[in-house]
């Protein structure tokens, strides 16, 4: 089995120039910018997790803000969107049955969020909820809205209770850590079943509390080897892969009978 | 050894597979049974999702059975129209099943459906044979000749109509109740992944009346091709066929298999009866057990969608 890969990303450093008298007077709009040593990341069946470096940078800091360290960033790398139903057992004469279920639209499979401090510390609650940032204040999207409220949030909260769970929501506060006044890395995490597909990484810069600008990059997780051939082939070409899975049963049996055979 | 299976998406060990599948291969050679039932629950609790564990159990049924099935063949000891008959009703009683499986899985309900029919099909089976055996061995031990019953007799079923005659198996029935069986057969092999040999010898042999030296190859060769299509539909509409997870479980098993049936030998009809009675019932228990006791997570996630 392939370990994990170790995963490079460069930076992605936008020219700096120094602040001219003029920006004193009207001082710059502060950006955020990321990037990514890959559009691409291969991943191999024995996959068992791995840390993801993304290194980003401000533009435009004002110096005696980050000096006094109140910027903060927020780096997520989003898995893609997928229908998820969460089911909740009761007992029913004594058996554990799934009875209650909740369908929800399009919730990211994964969602792996890196800060440089505490969420609660960086911004007020509702600017959370109003960006939709956080495992914990990530919409997400009932299918039938007519639910009562309390239904519907019994089942956001166990289905985010799950995904942390299995690892593949997860925040990983102070991983992002500023190099320089410019220059940030952030570490977030991939799940040893992090999902295959397109993940979204989004970075959100924050002044003293405020939001101020977000910036995206999209990465392509693949899975590669034998087993992701297997996979790939049982999908698409299912029929054949049946038959296969017969001939390949009915030579086992025949070898078995030549190879240990009494009669 | 660890080895990744690509369709149950998880990791596994690989001499725990082999393992199991020379367990079950040798208790399959020593009983005459083709072990479908003993490997399904098994792999559930191996933690492999039932879904998988059940076409997975349906593929690995064809390998032992064919290896069966070529000794009776050679021997001449099967009925081809029978078996044909049988795998007719067979194919339809599968395609239903997959129907069903197909709507469970969506409903949520699969999971739960699959214990409820191996608790209570594996409770029956296990609980008579071990009262039959243990009243044959309490017979054999008090030294009075087991009573036979009369083979002549006819009941119900041979007055049905549409008879038909099946040389080799020297039997003139009705074609309903074959038809029936095989497909009973059918729909519990693309649900439950057995092969359903435990139940179709004993019917053959009770219920139809058909020659005990015929009944074990023909049920053997209705089993490779009921197995085979539910297989496929599986691998087809499910995607659940693991063949990393089958091959493993097939070698072991052909190898167990052949020790299993020279120890069968030494053992007598009365004792190996009660062993396998009460290993069937301990399996049962396991999943009752599973059912009742209270699941760590009450919640749980599922794609949407699926199929």
């Amino acid at each position: 089995m392939a370990g994990p890969r170790a995963f490079a990303a460069a930076a992605s450093l936008s020219m700096l120039f120094a602040l001219s008298p003029a920006t004193a007077q009207t001082p710059p709009t502060e950006s955020i910018q990321i990037g990514l040593s890959t559009d691409a990341i291969s991943i191999t069946a024995g996959f068992s997790g791995a840390d993801l470096t993304i290194f980003g940078s401000l533009e435009n800091p004002d110096p005696l803000i980050a000096r006094q360290g109140r910027y903060d960033v927020v780096v997520v790398l989003e898995g893609p969107p997928r229908p998820v139903v969460v089911r909740r057992k009761d007992r029913v004469l004594g058996v554990w049955i799934n009875l209650d279920s909740e369908a929800f639209e399009n919730v990211p499979v994964s969602y792996s969020v890196a800060t440089t401090r505490p969420l609660q510390d960086i911004a007020e609650p509702a600017k959370y909820k109003q960006l939709s940032l956080g495992a914990q204040n990530l919409y997400m999207k009932p299918v039938d809205e007519t639910d009562s409220p309390a239904t519907i949030e019994e089942f956001t909260a166990a289905l985010r209770e799950r995904k942390t769970a299995t690892g593949l929501y997860s925040e990983n506060v102070g991983g992002v850590q500023f190099l320089s006044q410019n220059l940030f890395r952030a570490t977030v995490r991939l799940a040893p079943n992090v999902p295959v597909g397109t993940h979204k990484a989004r970075a959100f810069l924050f002044k003293s509390g405020m939001f101020v600008k977000e910036s995206s990059a999209q990465l392509e997780i693949r899975k590669s080897g034998f087993e992701q051939s297997i996979f790939r082939v049982a999908h698409d070409y299912s029929f054949l892969y049946g038959v296969f899975a017969v001939s390949l049963a009915m030579l086992t049996g025949w070898l078995g009978r030549l190879i240990f055979r009494k009669d | 050894m660890g080895i990744y299976l690509p369709i149950a998406e998880i990791s596994v060990n690989v001499f725990v597979l082999l393992a199991m599948g020379a367990a079950v291969g040798f208790l399959s050679g020593m009983f005459g049974v083709g072990g479908g039932f003993l490997i399904t629950p098994l792999l559930i609790f191996y933690n492999i999702p039932p879904a998988i564990a059940v076409a997975t159990g349906a593929n690995q049924v064809i390998a032992s059975s064919f290896s069966g099935a070529l000794s009776h063949f050679k021997r001449g000891t099967l009925d081809f129209k029978l078996g044909g008959v049988l795998l007719a009703g067979g194919i339809v009683g599968s395609t239903a099943g997959i129907y069903v499986f197909a709507l469970l899985r969506r409903l949520g309900q699969l999971d739960l459906f699959i214990s409820l029919l191996y608790v209570a099909l594996l409770g029956t089976v296990g609980g008579l044979m071990l009262v039959e055996s243990v009243n044959a061995l309490r017979a054999s031990r008090s030294g009075a000749a087991p009573v036979l019953k009369k083979s002549g007799q006819h009941n119900w079923i041979h007055r049905l109509p549409f008879k038909m005659r099946f040389r080799a198996s020297k039997l003139f029935v009705s074609v309903i109740p074959v038809l029936g069986l095989g497909a009973a057969i059918g729909f519990l092999s693309s649900i439950m992944g057995v092969g359903g040999g435990f139940i179709m010898v004993p019917a053959l042999i009770y219920l139809l009346k058909v020659p005990t030296n015929v009944v074990i190859g023909t049920s053997l060769f209705q089993i490779i091709f009921t197995s085979a299509y539910t297989t496929l539909v599986h691998a087809t509409t499910n995607q659940t066929v693991d063949v990393i997870l089958a091959f493993l479980l097939m070698a072991g098993g052909v190898a167990g298999a052949q020790y299993g049936a020279k120890a069968g030998q030494r053992l007598r009809g009365e004792q190996l009866r009660a062993l396998l009675a009460m290993l069937v019932l301990a399996v049962a228990i396991r999943l009752a057990v599973d059912l009742f006791a209270t699941p760590p997570n009450l919640y749980s996630l599922s794609a949407a969608g699926l199929n």
